[in-house]
Parts: C-alpha cells; structure tokens; sequence
C-alpha cells in the first residue's frame, strides 16, 4: 500500500493508513450488503404499487362491472373447472406421448442430417426437405389436413380417431423444430472430439452415439425444454378436429353460460404446468452458463 | 537416455526404406503429398521409421508436422503417395481405417479428452467397444496404465478438474490402453504452463525407453535431442534435413535448418 511511497514523501504514517483503509473496506462491504437488501426491497415495493394502480384502474374504470362478470365470475368458474380440469388430462396426454416420439424421431433426423459423404446424400436432402416443410405449414393446418384427411385413406390397423392423428400431426410438426435443435447441439461439438475418437479406433456411429451425442443432447437441453412448452400449449389446437380437450370444454361450456369465464379456466391450467417448467428452464440455462465460466476461469 | 540406446541411433539417413535388415520397419511415407484446398502442405515426404525408433519432426509452425502424423493415422487423407504401416498399406483403396488406428495411438496437443467421461470411461472406451474387451479387464487394465503414470487417485475425477499435465498424461494412457504399435505425438506439451511439461516429457521419455516406436512434433529442442534417435527438419512441407540429433543440433548442414535453430537460441527456447 502506502509503504511504496518514496522515502521522506508527506504521506500520512503507514500504521493510520493501514487502519484506515481496513476500516474503508468493512465500511463498503457493509453499504455492498445493505445495498442488496435495499435493491430486493425497492423491487418488491416498486411491483406493488405497480400492481395497484393497475387494478385501481381497472376496477374503477366504467366497464369493469361487465368484464368482471363476462370474464371472473366465481360462480361460472366453480361450475366449470371440474370438467375442464378432466378434459385437460387429454392435453396431458396427447403433449406427454408426443413429446416421446417427437425426441426419437427428431434425433433421428438430425442424424440423418449430419451424415457426412457423398453416398448419404439422397438422406441428408430427405431430412432437410422434411424439416422445411414442416416447419414452413401452420401447425392448425398440418392438424387439419391429418385430422380429416387421413381417416378417409381407412388404412388397415392405423387407428382413425382425431386422437391419434392429432398427435401424429404434433408429432411431425414438432420434430422439425426438435431435429433442428439437436442439430445444432450436434454441431456445437468441436470436431477434434471426433478425431480424438476416430484416432481410438471408433467407427464413425461409435463416435457419433459415445461422444459427439451425450454432449450435444446435454448442452440443448433448454432449448428443448423450450420447445417441450411451445407443445403443450399447441395441443389445444387438436380441438379444431373434435377432439374434446381442455379448450374444447371450456368452449363448450363457455357456450351454455353465454360466459368468457371458462376460458379463463383453462388458461390457469396451462399456466400451472408451463410456468413451473420455464422456470426450471431458466434455471438449467443460468447453472449452465456457471459452469461453464467456472471451467473457463 | 541417448539416442544411441534405439536402433534408430544406427541407422540415420535410411530414408530410402533399407535398414540393412536390422530392425523390421514400422513405418515409411513414400513421396507424401497433402494439400488444403491451394494451400499445399505436404510436398513429398519420404520417411521411414523403424521399430523402437524414436523420431522427431521439428520446424516452424505451419511446416507440416501435424499434417503428417495425422496423415499417418489417416485423420487426414492423402492426395499422393504411400504410406505404409506394419508392411500394410494404409493408403490403399479398401483397408480398413478402424483396424489401421488401433495399432497407431495418437496424442492431441489440446488432449482432446472426452468431457463428459471420467478418467476411467475416457480409457476404458475405446478398449470395450472397439475390441470388445469386458468392463472387469478393461478397468483392471486401465487402473494399471493409470498407476504406472501416477494417476491412479484421478480415476472417478473429470477431466476438466485435472490440471493440463494431468490431462495429457491421461491422453497418453488413453491411447496406450489400445496396445498400439506405434504412438504419433502432436506437440503435446505447447498447450501446458511451463511447469507441467516435465511430467508430460518424463511420460515420454519412460515410453521411449521402454521400446514404443514414436513419431513426435515438438518445440521442445532439449527434449528432442535426449529422446530422439533421428530428427527431422520440416520446411514448407518437405524433409530438408534429417540425422542423429548431435549432428542435427551441431552441425545441421542445411542453411534453413541453421536459421531455424538459431531463432530457436534466441528465443530461449533451448
């Protein structure tokens, strides 16, 4: 500190110097704490009176007594939340099942894609042309043109309900997003990985399943979370091929109380399964993003 | 350890493929040639190697020492020539690329360890899924290549929490665990501090003694002149110069071969 000064220099005696800066730096400690505290406060005080003057403003505003009873009518929405929370086990399962198939399929795709030579080209063209195109249709239509359209084809053993073409309508959509995360994933893995592996002996599928695919996989794993979320909302849009999910029930409902308050029903719905998960998300990204820093460091 | 102990101490300059029946020959590169697009690395390069021979390729960065061995493991292919491992020829239409690295065990500047493996799996791997070996004999194998290196207590560690000495050693152990023939090293220790390089040198210098046929890239100049047999000067892509190391780092013949050692001296680095 202080004691690098030239001899004979006025500076004050190193011994007070010493005390003093300690102090300072208790001191700071200290304000960096309280300060902290101080932000979180602020924030939390800030977002209530936010909130207040919000709903002050609604409430008082000249239409509130109709929206409120169009759209948050505590009657309506005991009435209707049991048999919209039954229908919503249709969402859960039609976005868990999907979810299953479109991991395999995407992965498969983005396998194909990233085969490499001049002999798997007419695959490589295969998976680029199918992720295109799927991602290029509006999800509704895709369901659509399934729903309606492949019943009438009455292929032996492929079951006909709006059901099954519903997910495999989501299924399909959804694998040329998923194949094209995984793809990305897959490319993010340095090259030398591969030399390191082909050098050890390890064909090229050996090197692809035991090295390039645990790490691709693990690194995307928000993005596919993310992807996972987008579905789960996406599976109300079956409804428009009959099949009698949460939105459906709540249409349904929503029509013989002349009232939006179901709507609202099924929306909380969605949102106690999506939040949770995007936070979960977040969390994944934010601890990656640590560990990787500490690995740099 | 002196050059004299290999056979390559005997027989230098044999470029031409003759080793007077002494020592079967491991390796030989006949009239290599590589290109990058228009950039041409490798311009004809003949090389032999005997077994147990330890040779190392110095030279500026960018003279083609990494692009041979990699070529020699056949990471990279070659646009001409021949090259010729355990009298196979690997260049040829139709061999089998895996069968040929099993016998050539290379090692990364940047180790290249697998991140998401263990030490132990990292080793394990290639014996398991390659050649077929069982989980109990492959550990018992690897525990044992581990100990002889001292890395037996970093088994269950990651790789990413071995410091960079540690790392490479573990890359070593990781291709020896395929019982090559031959080990290429690719400038193993440019990527560590200073301090770690002696233990990565000591594994080495324990594999050379204990016969391993090497091929090494290396900056390391005092290293080179103890484990070397024979060196070889690379310059723009060709052999301009090769001999036993006394000649090589005393008396080199070639002007380039002088300018290079001497910027070597200056910078300290022998």
């Amino acid at each position: 500190m202080s004691s690098i000064g030239p001899p004979g220099a006025p500076l004050p005696p190193t011994g007070t110097g010493d005390i003093g800066g300690s102090r300072a730096s208790r001191i700071m400690a200290w304000g960096r704490e309280t300060e902290g505290v101080r932000s979180v406060f602020v924030a939390m005080l800030s977002t209530v009176v936010f909130l207040a003057v919000v709903i002050v403003v609604v409430v008082n505003s000249s239409g509130w007594p109709l929206v409120k009873q169009a759209f948050f009518n505590g009657k309506i929405f005991a009435q209707s939340f049991p048999g919209i929370r039954t229908a919503f086990r249709v969402n859960v399962e039609m976005f868990l099942i999907a979810e299953v198939f479109i991991l395999v399929f995407a992965l498969f795709l983005a396998v194909l894609r990233s085969l490499t030579g001049p002999v798997f080209f007419p695959l490589r063209a295969l998976a680029i042309v199918y992720t295109d195109l799927f991602r290029g249709v509006p999800t509704i239509l895709v369901i659509f043109i399934l729903g309606f359209g492949a019943p009438s084809l009455a292929i032996k053993g492929v079951p006909n309900s709006p059901f099954f073409w519903g997910i495999v309508s989501l299924v399909l959509v959804y694998s040329a997003y998923v194949a094209e995360v995984y793809r990305a994933g897959i490319e993010s893995v340095h090259t030398s990985q591969v030399a390191a592996a082909r050098s050890l002996g390890l064909s090229r599928w050996q090197s692809l399943r035991f090295v390039v695919l645990p790490q691709a996989v693990r690194r995307v794993i928000p993005p596919l979370l993310n992807d996972f979320i987008g579905l789960q909302k996406d599976t109300a849009l079956v409804a428009s091929i009959g099949v009698v999910e949460s939105f459906r029930q709540a249409q349904i409902d929503s029509a013989a109380t002349f009232n939006f308050t179901p709507y609202l029903c099924t929306a909380l719905l969605f949102i106690i399964i999506t939040i949770p998960l995007a936070r979960f998300t977040d969390w994944l990204i934010a601890r990656d993003r640590q560990r990787r820093q500490a690995g740099a460091a | 350890m002196s050059g004299g102990a290999s056979p390559g101490g005997t027989i230098g300059g044999a470029a031409d493929g003759t080793f007077g029946g002494a020592a079967r020959e491991a390796v030989r590169l006949e009239d290599v040639h590589k290109s990058f697009g228009k950039l041409e690395v490798l311009k004809g390069i003949d090389l032999a190697v005997a077994e147990h021979e330890v040779i190392c390729l110095i030279g500026a960065s960018g003279s083609g020492k990494s692009t041979l061995l990699r070529c020699v493991n056949l990471l990279e292919p070659v646009d001409s020539g021949r090259i010729v491992v355990e009298g196979e020829e690997i260049t040829a239409r139709g061999v089998d690329v895996n069968v040929i690295r099993r016998q050539i065990g290379i090692v990364f500047q940047a180790f290249n360890l697998f991140p998401h493996m263990t030490v132990l799996r990292n080793v394990t791997l290639s014996p398991r899924e390659v050649l077929g070996t069982d989980r109990a004999t492959a550990e018992a194998q690897a525990v044992e290549l581990l100990e002889r290196f001292g890395l037996a207590d970093k088994r269950d560690e990651y790789p990413d929490r071995l410091s960079g000495g540690q790392q490479q050693r573990v890359a070593i152990v990781r291709a020896l665990a395929m019982k090559p023939q031959i080990m290429l090293l690719d400038e193993v220790t440019s990527a560590l501090d200073p301090e770690l390089v002696a233990e990565v040198l000591n594994v080495i210098k324990e594999l050379a003694a204990s016969g391993m046929t090497m091929i090494i890239a290396t900056h390391e100049m005092g290293f080179a002149k103890d484990i070397a047999g024979r060196i070889c000067f690379l310059d723009a892509g060709r052999i301009l110069e090769e001999g036993p190391p006394d000649q090589i780092f005393s008396d080199p013949q070639n002007p380039r071969t002088r300018e290079f050692l001497q910027r070597i001296i200056e910078a300290g680095r022998m």
